[in-house]
Formats: C-alpha cells, sequence, structure tokens
C-alpha cells in the first residue's frame, strides 16, 4: 500500500514537474480574444487556456489574479546579441551570417527578456545592398548560442537601400580619404543599388543553373567536375527556390517600388519591408503583392530619406491590408525592445487600432511575417508556452512586466531579479578586494636610490 | 677512462665568444648525467638515476641505468633533470617576428586580437573585393623556411629551460605553417624536428584592407577557402584521370598550401568563441588545436567532449595599469580575472589535453611563473610539467621524439638545482640533440637594469 501511494506520488509529481497553470488573470490571446482565465502549460506548450481548465494535482500554480497575461513579445527587426553586425567592405555580403555572432552572455538579451521579448529577429546591419544572413532566437537568457536558435524557422537574408548603402561608395559621403578613391565600394547612388541587386540575383540565377546542368550531366553519366560551391550565391539561390525570406531596409516609396520590380522579376516572395517609413505612400502595392512591412509608431527625421513620415504609417498600411509589425531596431542597449508594448499602444492613439490589433503587431503579425506563427504569436493550444505576465494592461505605460516563460520556462522573474542584487554587488565587491590585495602584495617594492 | 666535461674553462671561454654563438660545450658523442633526480613526464620521478645520451638520443634511463665505457659524466648529484620544455605557440627562431609586439589573446567575445608582425606594416596594404583575392593569406608560408640559429631570443628560452618551440608565422588572417624546432643547433635546417605542425589563423585582420572587414566576414572567408581548396583538390584528382574533359585547374599556392594543412590552430579565449571555432573547424573537416584561452576554466566540459586540445594563454588578464580608479566592470570581467589561472587546474581535472605558450609574455620564465600561480591555486605540479612538456608534444603529433625523459626520444633535457617552478631554483644546462647549452649570464631587473653582463657562478660554485 505504502509502495503504491509512493508510486502514484511520483508519478504525480513527475507529471506536475512539466506543469504549470497560470490562474485566473486577464488573458490576452491576441487571436481569440480577451478574457479572464487561466493558461495549463505542459512540457513547454501551451495545453489548454479558457476560463476554466483542468488543473492536474502537483501542478506548479502561477497565481495571475489581476494580472494580465499576453503571449511573449516578438521583435522583428534588431541587432542585439551579436558580436559584429555589418560586413560593409562589398556591397554583397551575403555570404556572412550573423547567427555565427550570436553572443548568448550579451546582457541585451536579458534586458529584452525582462521587457517582455521572447523572440528576436537579429539582422545584419544596413551598411550594403545585400547584406548578410539573420538570425532568429528565443530570449532563453543562459543558454549557449546554439540553444538560443529558434529552431525549425525559416532562414532569411537582409537586403538594404538607400542613403546607408551608397554612401560607402560616394566621395562626397563618409569615409573617403585622400588616395582612398580606389578603395570605393560601388554604388554611389540609388540606381547603382538597383543594379547591385539585380546583378546579384542574375548571377545567383546562373549558379543555379550551373548546378542543373552538372546535374543533368551527372545524371547522363557524364564526367563533370562539379560546380564550385559559392557561399556568396548559395542564400541567393534559396530565396529564388522560395527558401529563405527577405528582410529589405528601406524609406522611400520610389524605392520600396524599385525594389518590388526586381521582386517581380525574379518571382521573389517572402519578404518583409523594414522601417519603410513611406509605405503609407505605397501600402496597396505592399498589400498586392503579399508582402509585408515592420516600421517604427513614431520615430523618425534621423536622416534626410527619413523624413517624409508620420505616425499613422502603421495604421495606414494595416488598414490597407498589409501585414504590419512594430519593430525595436536596437543595436546597443535593448532599449526600444524593454517597452515595445508601448510602441503597440502608439498606434492605438494615431490611427485608432483595437487592442487586439495593437498587440498583434508585436505578435501575432511579426511571427507570421517569420513564418513562425505555427509555433509563436498568441496563446493558443499547443503553441509554445512563450508567456509574459505584467502588472497592469501591456499597452499601459505603467504596465511592468512581472515574469516571462519561454517553451514553458520561467526565464525572468522581476522578484527574483531584485532579491539578487546585492548578492551580485557583494560579489563584485569581494571579488575587486581580493583583486587589490593581490595587486597590493605584488607590487613591486619601492626601492630608494643607493 | 671517464671525463668530466670542463665546465669551468667553457664558461670562462664563454666572455669572449660574440653572444650570437651558442655557448656551447665539446659535443661528447656518448654522455651519461648520473646520480641525478630525473622527471621522466611520461614515468613518475627517479630520485637518483641516470640518462645516457648517445648521437643527441635517449638512449638509457633509469635508477639502475648503467653507464657505457667512454661516456662523458655530468655528475648529477644535487640536480634534477627534466624533459626540455616546450612553447607551443611561438615565433622563437623566426628573428623576423623577434620586433614584433606579442600577440597576448584577450578580450571577449570576439577572436584574440593580435598585434601586427614586423615587415607587415611595410607591405602595401591591398585592397581586397572577395574571397578570392585571398585577403591576409600566406598558406604557403613555413616557419621552417624561416627559422633561425641567429634568432636572439633563442638563448634567453633556453636559459628558462625551453628546448622546443612550435613556432609559427603569424601575419594576417593565416600566417602560414608553423614547425616544430629545436631551440638550437648547428644549422638552420637542423633546428627542425617537424616542418608541418598547422596552420595558423587568426580572426584580426591584418595586411588588407576591405573584405573581409568584420568577424563574421573573417569566417565565411575562412569556410570559402575551405570549400575552394576541397573543390581544387577534386578539380586536380579529376584532371590527372581525365585531361580530356576535365579542365586543367589553375594552380594556386594559398589552397595548396590549405591542403597541405595538417591540422588548423583557431583562436577561441572564451567558450563562446570555442563554441564557433570548433563548429568551424568541423565544417573545415581539420582537426583543430585552439589557441589563446583565457577563459579555460569554464570550457571544460565542452572541450572534453569535443575531444579539443588548447593552447593556454599563461598571460593571465589583470586589471589594466592605471586604470580609471572610477571604473565599474562587470561580475562576468572581475571572475575572469579572478578565475582564469584556475584554468589548468580545470582541464587537468577534466582530462583535457592541454599545453602553454610565450604568447604574450615578456620573457620565457614569465611562463614558468605563470603556471606557478596556478600551482597555488590548486594545479598539480606534474599537470603543469606535462603541459610544458609531453602534452605539448602529444598535441603536436611528435610525442614519439619530444615531451619525456625516454629511450629513443631526442635529448632535449634541462638541468636544474631544484624544483623547476620554484623561483630561486636556476636552470643550470639544457641538452639539445645532447648538444649541451648553458643559460646566458642574468642582466640585473628592474628599473635601469641594462645588458651589462654580471658575473654568474660556475656550477661546482653552486654545489
Amino acid at each position: 500500500m505504502r509502495i503504491l501511494t509512493l508510486t502514484l506520488m511520483t508519478a504525480s509529481w513527475l507529471c506536475a514537474q512539466n506543469t504549470i497553470v497560470i490562474q485566473n488573470g486577464t488573458i490576452h490571446t491576441v487571436t481569440k480574444g480577451t478574457f479572464q482565465g487561466s493558461i495549463v502549460i505542459r512540457d513547454g506548450k501551451i495545453a489548454e487556456v479558457a476560463e476554466k481548465v483542468m488543473t492536474p494535482p502537483g501542478a506548479r500554480i502561477v497565481d495571475a489574479t489581476g494580472k494580465h497575461v499576453m503571449p511573449g513579445i516578438i521583435d522583428a527587426h534588431t541587432h542585439i546579441a551579436l558580436d559584429s553586425i555589418n560586413e560593409g567592405s562589398v556591397s554583397v555580403s551575403s555570404m556572412v551570417n550573423v547567427a555565427e555572432m550570436l553572443n548568448p552572455e550579451q546582457i541585451n538579451i536579458y534586458r529584452a527578456l525582462a521587457g517582455g521579448v521572447t523572440t528576436a529577429n537579429s539582422l545584419h546591419g544596413s551598411a550594403n545592398s545585400i547584406g548578410g544572413q539573420n538570425v532568429l532566437f528565443k530570449t532563453r537568457w543562459g543558454q549557449n548560442a546554439e540553444g538560443l536558435i529558434f529552431k525549425g524557422a525559416k532562414p532569411s537574408l537582409k537586403i538594404a537601400l538607400g542613403e546607408n548603402v551608397k554612401r560607402s561608395g560616394n566621395p562626397q559621403g563618409g569615409g573617403f580619404q585622400q588616395g582612398a578613391q580606389q578603395n570605393l565600394r560601388y554604388p554611389g547612388t540609388r540606381m547603382g543599388v538597383e543594379d547591385v541587386i539585380r546583378d546579384a540575383f542574375t548571377r545567383a540565377s546562373e549558379y543555379q543553373k550551373e548546378w542543373k546542368e552538372y546535374d543533368a550531366k551527372k545524371a547522363r553519366g557524364e564526367n563533370a567536375l562539379p560546380p564550385k560551391r559559392d557561399l556568396q550565391l548559395d542564400p541567393l539561390v534559396e530565396i529564388l527556390e522560395g527558401r529563405r525570406l527577405i528582410h529589405a531596409h528601406c524609406y522611400r516609396s520610389d524605392e520600396i517600388l524599385m525594389l518590388m520590380r526586381i521582386f517581380d522579376e525574379f518571382n521573389i516572395k517572402g519578404v518583409t519591408y523594414q522601417h519603410v517609413l513611406e509605405g503609407y505612400k505605397v501600402a496597396k502595392e505592399i498589400a498586392a503583392r503579399g508582402d509585408g512591412a515592420s516600421t517604427f509608431s513614431d520615430w523618425w527625421s534621423y536622416k534626410v530619406e527619413a523624413w517624409d513620415a508620420i505616425p499613422y504609417n502603421a495604421a495606414i498600411m494595416h488598414k490597407k491590408g498589409v501585414l504590419v509589425s512594430l519593430n525595436s531596431d536596437d543595436a546597443g542597449g535593448a532599449e526600444l525592445m524593454r517597452r515595445l508594448n508601448t510602441e503597440a499602444a502608439k498606434v492605438m492613439k494615431y490611427g485608432g487600432l483595437t487592442e487586439d490589433e495593437a498587440l498583434a503587431m508585436i505578435t501575432i503579425n511579426p511571427a507570421k511575417q517569420m513564418q513562425i506563427d505555427k509555433w509563436v504569436g498568441s496563446i493558443e493550444a499547443g503553441k509554445d508556452a512563450d508567456i509574459v505576465i505584467y502588472d497592469k494592461n501591456p499597452l499601459s505605460m505603467y504596465a511592468k512586466v512581472e515574469k516571462v516563460f519561454i517553451d514553458g520556462k520561467e526565464y525572468f522573474d522581476r522578484d527574483n531579479d531584485i532579491t539578487e542584487r546585492p548578492r551580485k554587488e557583494a560579489e563584485k565587491k569581494g571579488l575587486t578586494e581580493k583583486e587589490r590585495e593581490i595587486e597590493k602584495k605584488s607590487a613591486p617594492q619601492t626601492r630608494r636610490p643607493s | 677512462m671517464r671525463h668530466i666535461i670542463p665546465v669551468l674553462a667553457v664558461w670562462a671561454c664563454s666572455g669572449l665568444v660574440p653572444l650570437q654563438t651558442p655557448l656551447r660545450a665539446e659535443v661528447p658523442p656518448l654522455l651519461a648525467i648520473q646520480d641525478a633526480r630525473i622527471v621522466t613526464v611520461s614515468g613518475g620521478v627517479i630520485e637518483k638515476g641516470t640518462v645516457v645520451i648517445r648521437n643527441g638520443i635517449i638512449v638509457d634511463v633509469g635508477a639502475g641505468a648503467s653507464v657505457p665505457k667512454g661516456a662523458w659524466i655530468v655528475d648529477g648529484k644535487g640536480l634534477t633533470v627534466y624533459p626540455g620544455l616546450i612553447d607551443a605557440l611561438s615565433t622563437w627562431g623566426i628573428p623576423e617576428a623577434a620586433a614584433a609586439v606579442p600577440t597576448a589573446a584577450g578580450g571577449r567575445g570576439g577572436g584574440a586580437p593580435a598585434a601586427p608582425q614586423a615587415g607587415q606594416a611595410q607591405t602595401p596594404q591591398t585592397r581586397s573585393w572577395g574571397p578570392a583575392d585571398r585577403p591576409g593569406t600566406s598558406s604557403w608560408v613555413k616557419a621552417a623556411d624561416q627559422v633561425k640559429t641567429t634568432d636572439r631570443r633563442l638563448e634567453q628560452a633556453r636559459g628558462a629551460g625551453f628546448t622546443s618551440a612550435v613556432t609559427f608565422p603569424k601575419s594576417g588572417l593565416i600566417g602560414g605553417h608553423g614547425a616544430v624546432i629545436n631551440l638550437g643547433g648547428e644549422s638552420n635546417g637542423q633546428m627542425i624536428v617537424d616542418p608541418s605542425a598547422g596552420l595558423f589563423m587568426n580572426t584580426t585582420p591584418g595586411g588588407y584592407t576591405g573584405y573581409p572587414s568584420s568577424l563574421m566576414g573573417i569566417y565565411a572567408y575562412f569556410r570559402q577557402l575551405w570549400i575552394d581548396a576541397e573543390h581544387y583538390r577534386l578539380a586536380k584528382e579529376m584532371y590527372a584521370k581525365d585531361p580530356v574533359n576535365i579542365p586543367r585547374p589553375e594552380y594556386d599556392r594559398a589552397l595548396e598550401g590549405v591542403l597541405e594543412s595538417r591540422r588548423v590552430l583557431l583562436p577561441a579565449s572564451n567558450p563562446i568563441t570555442m563554441e564557433r571555432m570548433v563548429k568551424l573547424a568541423g565544417d573545415m573537416k581539420s582537426p583543430v588545436v585552439l589557441w589563446g584561452v583565457v577563459e579555460g576554466y569554464r570550457m571544460a566540459d565542452r572541450l572534453k567532449q569535443s575531444g579539443t586540445p588548447v593552447i593556454l594563454n599563461v598571460k593571465w588578464p589583470t586589471r589594466e595599469r592605471d586604470a580609471d580608479p572610477e571604473r565599474v566592470e562587470s561580475l562576468r570581467t572581475l571572475e575572469v580575472r579572478d578565475k582564469a589561472p584556475t584554468s589548468p587546474a580545470v582541464l587537468a581535472a577534466a582530462g583535457v589535453k592541454f599545453a602553454v605558450s610565450s604568447d604574450g609574455i615578456d620573457t620565457p620564465r614569465d611562463v614558468i611563473r605563470a603556471l606557478k600561480k596556478s600551482i597555488d591555486l590548486g594545479l598539480k605540479k606534474e599537470d603543469a610539467l606535462r603541459a610544458l612538456t609531453l602534452s605539448a608534444a602529444e598535441i603536436y603529433g611528435v610525442a614519439a621524439k619530444l615531451g619525456s625523459i625516454d629511450r629513443g626520444k631526442i635529448a632535449n633535457l634541462v638541468v636544474t638545482n631544484g624544483d623547476l617552478f620554484d623561483d630561486r631554483t636556476k636552470v643550470q644546462m639544457v641538452f639539445i640533440d645532447g648538444v649541451k647549452y648553458l643559460p646566458p649570464p642574468e642582466t640585473p631587473q628592474g628599473p635601469g637594469g641594462g645588458a651589462a653582463a654580471r658575473p654568474t657562478e660556475s656550477i661546482e660554485e653552486e654545489q
């Protein structure tokens, strides 16, 4: 009898190990409305979400009474956690991959996590027309680089237009030195940017053809040397074959249309326009191609091409049928990334969107843009348990993140963070003092002149 | 009839010999170091034993090893014999590298920054537009072709007990092929123990402008270069069999150099870079040795699991001198400085193969002092010694020739008057290929200490 009880207890304990119930909170599912209810998390996935749920015995109960629960925020465009961001020496640097530069110890990951971000798309910079391969990761603070990566997601590539990419090619622009003219990079104009991108995809098509011809020769049994693998063209071929997405940095409506024409020429889909501050002018065209747009709520005027911007951009594009997300574009300090919820709130003021529409722009919409919406972006049974608990409505600027779960694991707890601080300070002080002590001991003896 | 080496006589003569010429005694074809304490490294310590050397090779060692007839004798009473120390990542022997600033690996996140090498500044920097320009690459260069017996640093190294080094051309992204060398010899060629120790690679741009200008660009470049090399190999192979249908491959010295490489040496100061480099080497399908390792204390598990040997940077990180006293440093930075010297003990306990290097170190003796610090923090002396000898030999695949006092190995020995890690201990003599070298006269240390020679005691006086 005792053995049976023990066995039962062990079984329920094992079961409870992987089960968390977030009880009685205001649940913003984003896709299925907002209601007072509970979420059952099992084995890292959302098992059930409803007003009334079945709580298994021994499950960890997280009381969310009076609190707000929403899906983890997804930042569609950031540059945090990377040890290098730009390979700006050449205009087509698709051979580089920022995933390789993911630094799991960069504190910005933790800061973003503390701001409710659970998935981040860290992009190559915008120094060149065709940048590098991007990395999509979850903010699983404490894991190594491999452990951060968002598994199964489609890879993507950065493309950039306008001022940044033509600057290094223009003697009037930055970086020009006497005698360094031959080192300048083509292009120096917007039409040159168009040429570089078209040329790159043309070369990629030829490369693709070369491989097909080789495969055909081999199939015929001919002795042929395989083409040389080209790391620059491989990702472009993946784009041509629909196996890789594009994030295109852009501002002006004319160049957005230019880029669309190139994409149409090569039949390229799966594009999200980034920044896209003049997107409201070409919203219809973006919607017609089925492309996405990821923009800021009210950040502009930092360079000439970012002047003709309005805070209604996101709302207008949304109303014209464009899939819109809001992003941080953070590189240094995860500053905007820590309050993307208030960025979302701004589209309610400018454009009059609903709470769900606003939250969608930092959750399910970016998930759809990156084609990861089957795993993340809303609180629905079967999705990854990436969940944020706020003390107030997340669309309030007074709201604070209290807990963050990723894959059902608690990665952030505000109370823990605060109580841990004195211990960490003491540890720092101890190490500093120890070091000073050693320095003192090993310092050379002062010698008097004899 | 046995001869005693006329140490005093040689010593006296040494003052007349210009410093460039190695100070050597007459080379006896048969030599025995008798009644010494012998630390074999491979087989424990012989408290009182004899090492017999014939024609530069250890032919016998043991407590009961008999002294062959006609052998010259070194009276080993009060002396300890160790295998000669090996600097596992060096530029010793390459005189051009002497002027270069030490390449201390350090910093976090990125790779190990290296200082520009001598000669590099003079070469005009070419603009690289892509991998085909082979930026910063000299994979065809061989240390074995560059080493000279005249490198002034050799004497200082020998004085600290080093008899061998794995020396590399280090400039640019791919410096060239290292060589296992002895730190002495009649001719440059005689110094070479193994001309193919591995390809030295670094992640600090140098010798070019343009591509790759970022760390990720450098990784991408390395990948492309290895892909190109593999394609080159295949093209040559196929052309040899079918010159009618297969186009003749264009000769490429950079790719020839890559294909000749037996292993690659990649920088990895911390666990993040380690993961990247282990993956990179895996993609390049090349055995790898990680160099410039600083945070070894938190890399042990992964290194063990991947079977990756490392060369530790024993220039332990310290607070910047004259640093801003107001500067607030992160807990991580403080922890790295506190724990880095414990790395050898942690790696030894985990069974990770590691050696140490003079990389970034001011004087050869400081390598030993740095390890002494680790010993004080819990590293076993045997493990410290192993890192300086047999482990280095094993990492570079020359353990059949170097690294321990065993029958059949090259007679590279260091003879001291006490424990190697005791700072008061003096190196009495070293043997390289069985040839005896004496340590250089000590120069006074500290400010104002010039090159003025100071009388040094002879061995006889010491005893």
